[in-house]
């Protein structure tokens, strides 16, 4: 049969509809954060060569990053840190060919956003 | 790529909502997309209503009886009802499956359903399923030879056929590749967890002797390399197989022949 309206076929719905899993989202949380700490990174690396370039520059990357804004920010990216590392621990499990049975990944990743965020506490506390 | 919203000729409108079944008390609500190739309009959802006490246990039953009794034009493909051929994969509630072995009791509140997600839509629930089809014959799925044909039979060991066992049950529905993030936005050249799942069964097959070459053709950054383990494909699965248990084992001997 002739393929008539190929070429205005329309796109079916796809994230807006699908609903979210457990492993879907530890799975870009993983992204996220990774994505994240980079910018994290540059702030800090931008602290430092402030630090280099003299008091004035100092000051004011200073005066930012210890604001309750970069507060915040220091806060999540230990958070990030936590979460990141666990889920590629949990990527490197994966790599041998193990708990990729649907219970064991989503219990996994469970154990990741709930160590992460009790990591997160304890040093935080710490420091 | 990563595109988040629809082209423009995609994005849903609200539909139609057909007529209430007269004295029913047992009434289900269902969102169902529609799109005419022939009316040039955007899909819509349609709202359709369903005596439950006069309708079966799956969501096909419901499917049908719309089809029936409320709206003769409603399109989806269906053959045997018992979750063997594959057809009538489709998104239920925000997740893939095949609607005639779907429980509308697995459903909570309204019945959502949609074609499967990111594909081009032919009409309604039906997608086309070329592109996906065409990875599939890709992998060579078939038993490649090379030593002289057997006098009877290609054999194989107990143990050995074991280990086709939750990959040969696999009806080609493409709820698991229309699942994955990874295929919406790559699956022009990823193959998607379907295609690598049959990749695996031929792969790992004791007869089959074309096992480097299969290794070899998926030995690419985007073939295979897009899967980020994000394991919709598994869980989605209306068979309850694990493709993505597959493209792990396959990761593994791409990197175990390089040692």
């Amino acid at each position: 049969m002739a393929d008539v309206n190929r070429g205005n076929r329309p796109l079916s719905p796809h994230l807006t509809i699908y609903k979210p899993q457990w492993t879907s989202m530890t799975s870009i949380v993983t992204r996220i954060t990774g994505n994240a700490l980079i910018v994290a990174g540059l702030m800090i690396v931008w602290w430092f060569v402030a630090l280099a370039s003299g008091p004035e520059a100092f000051a004011t990357a200073n005066g930012f990053i210890t604001s309750w804004f970069g507060d915040l920010v220091m806060f999540l990216s230990l958070w990030a840190i936590w979460y990141h590392l666990l889920a590629g621990l949990r990527h490197l499990y994966w790599d041998t060919g193990r708990g990729l049975e649907i219970e064991t990944a989503e219990k996994l990743g469970k154990a990741v956003v709930a160590g992460s965020l009790v990591l997160t506490v304890l040093s935080a506390l710490a420091l | 790529m990563v595109e988040l919203a629809l082209p423009k000729n995609s994005r849903i409108t609200t539909g139609k909502t057909w007529p209430r079944p007269l004295n029913a008390t047992n009434v289900r609500t269902f969102k169902i997309y529609r799109w005419d190739p022939d009316t040039g309009e955007n899909p819509r959802l349609d709202t359709y209503f369903v005596n439950m006490d006069e309708c079966g246990p799956m969501v096909l039953d419901a499917l049908i009886k719309i089809k029936n009794e409320i709206d003769p034009t409603l399109t989806f493909r269906r053959s045997c009802r018992e979750g063997i051929c594959g057809s009538c994969a489709m998104n239920i509630g925000g997740i893939n499956t095949l609607a005639c072995i779907y429980g509308l009791d697995e459903v909570k509140g309204d019945v959502a359903i949609y074609p499967l997600p990111h594909m081009p839509v032919v009409k309604d629930l039906i997608p086309d399923l070329t592109h996906f089809y065409a990875q599939h014959a890709s992998i060579m799925p078939w038993l490649e030879t090379k030593t002289n044909r057997p006098a009877k039979e290609w054999r194989q060991s107990i143990e050995d056929r074991k280990k086709l066992d939750g990959l040969y049950e696999c009806v080609m529905c493409a709820s698991c590749s229309t699942s994955c993030p990874s295929y919406w936005w790559n699956g022009d050249r990823y193959l998607g967890p379907a295609a690598l799942l049959h990749a695996y069964r031929w792969i790992i097959d004791s007869r089959d002797e074309a096992t480097g070459e299969r290794l070899d053709q998926l030995e690419d950054p985007f073939k295979l390399y897009r899967c980020h383990t994000i394991m919709n494909c598994t869980k989605t699965c209306p068979k309850g197989l694990n493709p993505a248990k597959s493209i792990a084992e396959i990761k593994k001997m791409m990197i175990e022949r390089r040692v």
